[in-house]
Order: C-alpha cells, then structure tokens, then sequence
C-alpha cells in the first residue's frame, strides 16, 4: 500500500462528511485536512475542562508490532522499557537516533503477550515506521503499517467517563490511566484506552474506519445534555500546553535529547533486554550526565502580566539578552492570561526570576517564570 | 454571512461607515472575525493618535495567530470601543456592530474602498 498522496491534496479521515456538516474550520495538518475548531476555540476548551469534548484524532500513525520478539523489539528500538508493560497497560515513551535525538515520542499499547500497537505523531509517522522496519533487522517480530486500518477518536473530560459507561459494557472504573483494553462501544469493537493530550481524564478510541461515524454519532447523542461539544485541533493545542505537554516539533526535535526536554524519566538504562543495549544508548547516557551536571537550557513555563500572545520561535530576554526562545504559545482559557513554554538559560529557568521578558515584536513584555505545567486537574 | 450594504470596506478586510458630521467608524469584517477565530485581546490606536490609510494602527491577537489592523482611513482618532477592549469577543459575536473598534475622523479616504457587493467577490462569500 502506498501512503503518499497521490498529489498536494490533503489526506481526509473517515468523519469527513461529519466535520463539513457541522460547519468545521479545516485546516492542513501534517498532510491532512482535519477540523480545526467547530465553533469558538475558547468554548471548545472550556468545554473540556469542565464537561466533555469530543475529538477526530485520526491522523495518528497507528504501527503494529507482533511476533515473539516484539518486546524485546521495541526495547532495542525505543528509550522506554517496553518488553516490561503488562497486556492491557501502555507506555509514553520516545523514539531517539543513535546521537540521542529525538525522533519522535509515543503511546505504546500492549495488546496482547506478542503484540503492541505503537502510535506515532502524524507527521513522524513514517519515519516512526522506516526506523523500526530497519531496526526489526535480526528480530523475530514483524512491523506492519496499520494507519488505514484505525480511525481514533477521543472523548475527553470530567464528563467522558459517564458519555462511554452508557455506550459500552467495559469495565471502565478497572481501566487505570493509561491503560486499554479491547470492547465494545455502540455496538462497535473497539480498542478503549484511558488516555489523552488535554491534561483531563478520557478515552481513546481506535476503530475500523467503517465504524468511525457510528461511534461519533454514538457518542455525540450520549454526550447531548452533558456538555459534550465536538472539538477541533486548536483547542487541543491549547489544552496540552496547559496541561505542560510537549509537542513535537515545536518542545521536541532531533536536536534534543530527552533529558534536554526535561523528559529524561522516559529514558530507561536499566532495562534487561538484549543485554540493556537499545538505540542511542551511549549518546543519551551522554546527555543524562550534561543535563545533571550542566545544562545548557531547560523548558520552563511563562505566564504574560501584559496580554499580548507569544508564539513560537519569540526570543525570551533578561538583562538587555537573549535567554531563551518560545516553543509554543497561547493565550490560556484557563487562567486568563498568554502562557507559553520556552527553553530558558539554566541561570534564569527558576520560577519567580525576576525581570525576564518575551520580545513580541520588538516590545519587551514581562513574563513570569513558572513551574510546569499550568494546569493540573483535581482528582 | 452577509456584509451591510451601508458599509464600505477594503482589502484588509476592515469595513467602515459613511461618515457623519466627517466621522467614520471602523470594524473588522465577519470574514476577517472567522478567519481568525477567538479574539483575545484588541490592541487599538490611541484616542488623538493619526492614522494612515493602509498603515497598521494595532493588532487583533487570536489563539492562533496575531494580525495586523489597518487603517481604512487617513484621520484622527477620536474614540475606541472600551466594551472590545474589555471583552475583545465581541469582535467575534458582533462584528459589525458591538465589535466596532474605533472612529476616526476622516482628512483622506483612499479611493479603492469596496462597496458591499465588491467586498463579497473579493472575499468570496
């Protein structure tokens, strides 16, 4: 099967006709033509925040990774101890290059004793997948392209866990954060995981594409007088940052490490499997040690006193100097104000340093200094 | 989405009023609203400040983006809509109406204002 575009056009998901009749925004994301909000972003927040939002996230790069050394597979190939997740339990971890750069970062699904489903950043995801096609070299497993076979959708919010318990006879109080495990939902099988990117509680759910609008309509109608609202990319872009997620591509890239993200937990030396030798182990080893003896930037959260928004690539200064640099950046439904997350020189990077600021074109605007992330859900 | 015959607009997708007694007010379009999304914050020209018909006069910021405001007009500004300053959603949910930024008494009107009908083709609504 071939994954290219036949031609500039964008890729359209199974909910297609769904998003055009309820008037979405549409715009292009990594090669496809997604909803980018239905109505007001900001409403589409709050919505998820307080209610439930629902969500076509079926641009996601589904891989599948089955065989009697799948685990063991993944260990060599990822940074995360993954041979080590139980059936039914999943893992963030992250893809590195031999020089500890990274390639991208992902939820990985234990599916069964030999089976996982990987699921990669859109526009990562084929070299997600070359990158552990190559690295299969020599194990008994096998990596299969599953992006056609998945649609994903995600319920997401104080009031997801109701919306799903009326759809399905799954043990939803059993399935932890993440976790997932295979169901039924509206009369549709599905893999139901208790994950997400909005710092709320909710469901992902991976469906045929056949299925995708049965469940949508499913979900839209159990969610009708809860406050569930569809929701488009933007407002999920606000709710991570609040929720102090990184994105890649703006907090990630491959000229950083995981630890120079601040995500070197993700990194795991201490994994048994093929005598603990996995990709990029000697330059991360590397990176850990700088990032605990000195290192060079380190990403930090940033709350506006002004109202004027800071995008990504906007320099961060403090005494008359370049500090830092944006990596992403809006104004937060939340609290009220622009936040942004930066990577900020070690010297100004603890919360309440005084007098750093954002340059929002040309105009220095002071910026407070915070711990991540913004937001943190009650539980 | 329907533009007020009544109006005049331009290419930046500002419209403004006939003006009465030599003042104009000035808005954003509901084009130019949806194109943004959520405004969160309106950055007017200061009451006295001149505009330059063309010029950038201040700055609608939105989730996504930040976009420059033009003067449609050359004059003085002699208000600004508190209310959008205060509630720059306004913007979005009356756009042409309680989302009014500014009036500006008009020295120069450029000569390439588009009526109503010119400004729908242009904008292709």
């Amino acid at each position: 099967m071939n994954h290219a575009p036949p031609s500039s056009a964008p890729r359209t998901t199974a909910l297609d006709a769904v998003h055009r009749a309820l008037g979405a925004t549409m715009t292009d994301f990594a090669g496809w033509d997604m909803p980018l909000r239905y109505g007001s972003e900001r409403d589409e927040h709050l919505a998820v925040r307080t209610g439930a939002g629902l969500f076509d996230l079926s641009h996601m790069g589904e891989i599948t990774v089955s065989g009697p050394a799948a685990g063991r597979l993944l260990d060599h190939a990822l940074v995360g101890n993954i041979g080590a997740v139980a059936v039914g339990r999943a893992r963030y971890t992250m893809i590195c290059r031999e020089d500890g750069g990274i390639l991208d970062d992902l939820i990985v699904y234990r599916l069964g004793d030999s089976e996982y489903l990987v699921v990669a950043n859109a526009s990562n995801a084929e070299t997600v997948l070359d990158a552990l096609t190559a690295r299969a070299a020599g194990f008994d497993a096998e990596v299969r392209d599953d992006r056609d076979a998945y649609a994903l959708l995600a319920v997401q919010g104080p009031r997801s866990p109701g919306i799903l318990k009326s759809l399905t006879d799954a043990d939803l109080d059993g399935l932890k954060y993440y976790a997932g495990l295979p169901g039924t939902v509206a009369g549709v099988p599905a893999l139901i995981a208790r994950t997400g990117y909005t710092g709320e509680d909710g469901f992902e759910l991976f469906v045929e594409p056949g299925h995708a609008e049965t469940l949508w309509r499913a979900l839209t109608e159990a969610g009708e007088g809860v406050g569930l609202v569809p929701c488009g990319l933007s407002c999920r872009d606000t709710l991570r940052l609040e929720a102090g997620m990184p994105l890649y591509g703006n907090e990630l890239t491959t000229g950083l490490t995981p630890f120079d993200a601040g995500l070197g937990r993700v990194v795991k030396f201490d994994k048994t499997s093929n005598e603990g030798a996995f990709v990029g182990r000697e330059a991360l080893e590397a990176a850990a040690e700088r990032a605990a003896s000195a290192p060079p930037r380190k990403l930090v959260g940033l709350i506006a006193e002004g109202r004027r928004v800071p995008r990504a690539g906007y320099q961060v200064v403090a005494d008359g100097a370049v500090v830092g640099a944006v990596t992403s950046g809006a104004p937060s439904p939340t609290l009220g104000r622009p936040i942004a997350m930066a990577y900020v020189d070690v010297a100004y990077a603890e919360p309440g340093t005084a007098g750093v600021g954002v340059d929002i074109r040309g105009t220095h605007e002071p910026y407070e200094v915070v711990a991540l992330p913004f937001y943190k859900r009650q539980k | 989405m329907s533009n007020p015959q009544q109006l005049r607009y331009t290419k930046e997708h500002e419209w403004l009023t006939n003006p009465v007694d030599g003042v104009s007010t000035v808005g954003i379009t509901e084009f130019a609203a949806n194109a943004l999304g959520d405004v969160v914050f309106a950055q007017l020209p200061e009451v006295g400040d001149t505009v330059t018909a063309g010029e950038s006069c201040g700055e609608l910021e939105s989730t996504k983006s930040v976009s420059d405001l033009y003067a449609p007009v050359t004059g003085e500004v002699i208000e600004t809509n508190q209310d959008v300053v205060d509630d720059p959603s306004l913007v979005n949910s009356a756009p042409f109406e309680g989302g009014w930024l500014f009036k500006v008494r008009v020295a120069e009107e450029p000569s390439d204002l588009l009526t109503a009908d010119e400004y729908q083709d242009f904008s292709g609504n």
